[in-house]
């Protein structure tokens, strides 16, 4: 009998901590997975679906689930691998041979005498770049595109090409500097007595 | 006379270096002739390039605006000098990178005849006589005159005139240091043109309404302090008795903003703090030349003093067109054939002119035709031995060998926690470095990593949410689609129960609805009539 009253007290700080434990389930659950958001901050965002899924998001819950495979992303390089691994703890892969290409930093660009104002590469475009309408001619909003490529191939009629960034004095940077090692050239003898 | 006023602080850090100011320090400022043709880069000064106003084959006057600011943080670009205007394209400019920028390009007619020019002071004379200005007109008369800091930072002059919201301007400190070696330019300026200096200060503390003004000159100009001095003796007690020549010791980087503050008020400002929210604010001579150039003459800022020195046959201090080739300067200055590049700005924080042209900016102060004799070669870089000899040079209190340790390493972020924006890129880490490592180059290449990644980052965030507002777009359209097909379908049904509540006996609610019904029922009549007794055709027998 003397038990009786231990066993009461530990049942009823279960009980408080079982219904507290509830309680912050609840109050505080969170939304979606935390994991999918922080790789989505790693991925570049160009929305290209070159790793095959169709948009950054659904690769980063791909990702998430350990569906998918960490090197598929071109633009974001090695650097976005190593980024990624570092973060899920995974072991870094180089980018897969399909993706090696890595994609160049470019802007699109609306052959405007050529456009024949179909929309379909309005319809293409993953963030909206693409301004116009049926039959009007289209123009990019050079500053939101992402150079994702995506709305080259809808246009029937070829009007559109990727344009590099200039290099201007504004976007130049720094190289890092070359070490230069010194090095001291030694005349070898002319014959070496074997 | 010149007693050390007050006492000053010492900044912790900084080099003492050879002044090799000798060669210019005592020929006059003389004019460059006029060149044939000027080339003006767009972008003259800190924050937006200004936008071209004026298009090929244009006729210009000297001081006419060809390019308009654009925003507030940008200042407007002026014709050096009469001539028509032959191109307006992109040509190379003076950067480490070298890059061409959209430049214009003018041809000059050799007359330099001014266009119409509105001195400030003669439009407000009245105001000027009653001391009261609006600093809003200032500032935008300064904008328009194309006034930027000629120091090296250009800076748009206009923006440092906007006092910083409830702190009190105390201090205003007139920047004649020139701490770097070989550069002249404000010296022979201070000697000269004392007189100009001093007006154009009057102005500025009228209209700022500092308690003090401060004109800090290192200890290695006595002619210059002398000069200042006696063109503040000559005005009015009354005028002048805030203002004050300060000789500061020749300590690198004594001009820099930071440690010039500190020296004179003992102010520090906190990492990310402008002086402004000290309340001290700090101008060129150069720039206030310029200033007083502008309000009381009209003039806008078409021209500057550059000090052309290093191995060449006659080195002094010229006053030049902005535009002017930088070649052409060299040769007016006899280059001599042992010269193996041009250096642009001081020999610690210039860059090597990486072509042989450009033309003069705003900000460019000095020239100096480089040889083996004057910059030996660099020894080769060795291993950092983390001695802290930089960490006891930097006057900005940073830790140098983890910068560059971690610069090198690639880790940006881990050089942002050891507060690489706060290093101002003077090169006395390097300077005192036994391993002669190129301490700032790998803090520029550090920060235009960062500044990448940054604008990256910005680009993505951007990309991210035009992506989810599309995704979320598309949803909405579909769902609307599919409401306004419901929509139908419901309309459609109700139609027809309507229809068959109309054969039976629902009485009409109006007579717009009445008239409709009838009609209804006039067709549906018509219909089975037709189906039931077809009408015989005109010719057709029945």
């Amino acid at each position: 009998m003397e038990i009786l009253p231990a066993v009461l007290v530990m049942a009823l700080g279960a009980l408080i901590l079982g219904a507290a434990i509830g309680y912050v389930a609840t109050r505080f659950k969170v939304e979606g997975d935390p994991m999918v958001e922080k790789i989505n901050a790693l991925l570049p965002q160009t929305q290209c679906g070159q790793c095959g899924y169709p948009g950054c998001k659904p690769y980063a819950e791909a990702i998430a689930k350990d569906d998918a495979a960490i090197n598929l992303c071109p633009p974001g390089g090695d650097e976005g691998a190593r980024r990624l691994a570092d973060l899920l703890g995974r072991e870094y892969t180089p980018l897969s041979a399909e993706c090696q290409k890595e994609s160049k930093a470019g802007v699109a660009l609306i052959d405007e005498a050529n456009c024949i104002g179909c929309t379909l590469c309005i319809q293409a475009c993953p963030v909206d770049a693409i301004l116009g309408a049926a039959k009007q001619m289209h123009t990019v909003i050079a500053p939101f595109c992402t150079g994702c490529e995506l709305c080259l191939p809808p246009c029937p009629v070829d009007c559109i090409e990727m344009k590099a960034i200039p290099q201007t004095p504004e976007n130049w940077e720094w190289p890092r500097p070359a070490r230069k090692v010194p090095v001291s050239l030694i005349k070898t003898p002319v014959d070496i007595p074997c | 006379m010149l007693k050390r006023l007050r006492q000053f602080f010492r900044f912790p850090g900084g080099i003492h270096l050879a002044h090799r100011k000798e060669a210019s320090s005592e020929k006059a400022i003389t004019q460059l002739p006029l060149p044939e043709k000027l080339i003006l880069p767009l972008r003259q000064s800190a924050g937006a390039t200004p936008v071209p106003i004026v298009k090929a084959g244009d006729k210009v006057k000297k001081g006419q605006r060809i390019a308009a600011a654009e925003g507030w943080i940008s200042a407007s670009l002026h014709a050096p000098t009469s001539g028509t205007v032959r191109d307006v394209g992109d040509y190379p400019v003076a950067h480490p990178s070298g890059l061409a920028a959209p430049s214009i390009v003018i041809e000059a007619d050799g007359e330099d005849a001014w266009g119409e020019r509105q001195p400030f002071l003669e439009q407000t004379a009245t105001e000027y006589a009653r001391q009261v200005f609006n600093p809003e007109r200032v500032q935008h008369y300064l904008q328009d005159m194309g006034v930027v800091g000629m120091g090296g930072a250009v800076f748009p002059s206009h923006v440092k005139l906007v006092k910083a919201p409830g702190i009190p301007l105390e201090t205003l400190i007139v920047n004649g240091a020139e701490c770097e070696p070989f550069v002249t330019c404000d010296d022979r300026l201070m000697r000269e043109r004392a007189d100009e200096i001093i007006s154009g200060l009057i102005f500025l503390t009228e209209l700022l309404g500092v308690r003090e003004a401060l004109i800090a000159i290192e200890n290695n100009k006595p002619e210059a302090a002398v000069a200042m001095q006696n063109a503040l003796a000559a005005r009015l007690e009354s005028v002048v008795h805030h203002i004050r020549v300060v000789i500061i010791p020749a300590i690198y980087p004594a001009g820099s903003l930071k440690q010039l503050v500190y020296m004179l008020t003992g102010k520090r400002a906190p990492i990310g703090v402008l002086p402004t929210q000290l309340g001290v604010q700090c101008f060129n001579v150069a720039t206030i030349h310029a200033i007083w150039r502008a309000v009381a003459h009209g003039e806008p800022l078409i021209r500057r003093i550059v000090t052309v020195t290093g191995d060449v046959e006659r080195p002094g201090n010229l006053e030049v067109p902005l535009g002017a080739s930088i070649a052409d300067i060299l040769r007016y200055a006899g280059m001599r054939g042992s010269a193996d590049g041009c250096l642009v700005g001081g020999p610690m924080m210039g860059f090597l002119l990486p072509h042989g042209d450009a033309p003069i900016g705003k900000g460019i102060h000095c020239l100096i035709a480089r040889s083996p004799q004057l910059f030996p070669p660099e020894a080769p870089e060795s291993p950092c031995i983390r001695c802290t000899s930089c960490a006891e040079a930097c006057p900005q209190g940073l830790l140098p060998y983890e910068l560059y340790w971690w610069s090198r390493a690639g880790d940006f972020a881990k050089t942002q926690r050891y507060h690489i924006h706060e290093c101002i890129e003077c090169g006395c880490c390097a300077y005192v470095c036994p391993a002669s490592i190129p301490l700032p180059q790998y803090f520029r290449f550090a920060k235009d990593q960062l500044r990448a990644a940054a604008k990256n980052q910005e680009m993505a965030d951007q990309a991210r949410e035009r992506f989810e507002f599309r995704q979320f777009r598309i949803e909405r359209e579909k769902a609307e689609r599919a409401e306004k097909l419901a929509q139908a379908a419901r309309a459609q049904s109700a139609k027809r129960a309507v229809e068959q509540a109309g054969a039976s006996s629902a009485p009409p609610t109006s007579e717009a609805e009445a008239i409709i019904a009838a009609a209804v029922e006039r067709t549906r009549m018509a219909h089975e009539a037709e189906t039931i007794d077809p009408k015989p055709e005109p010719g057709n027998p029945a």
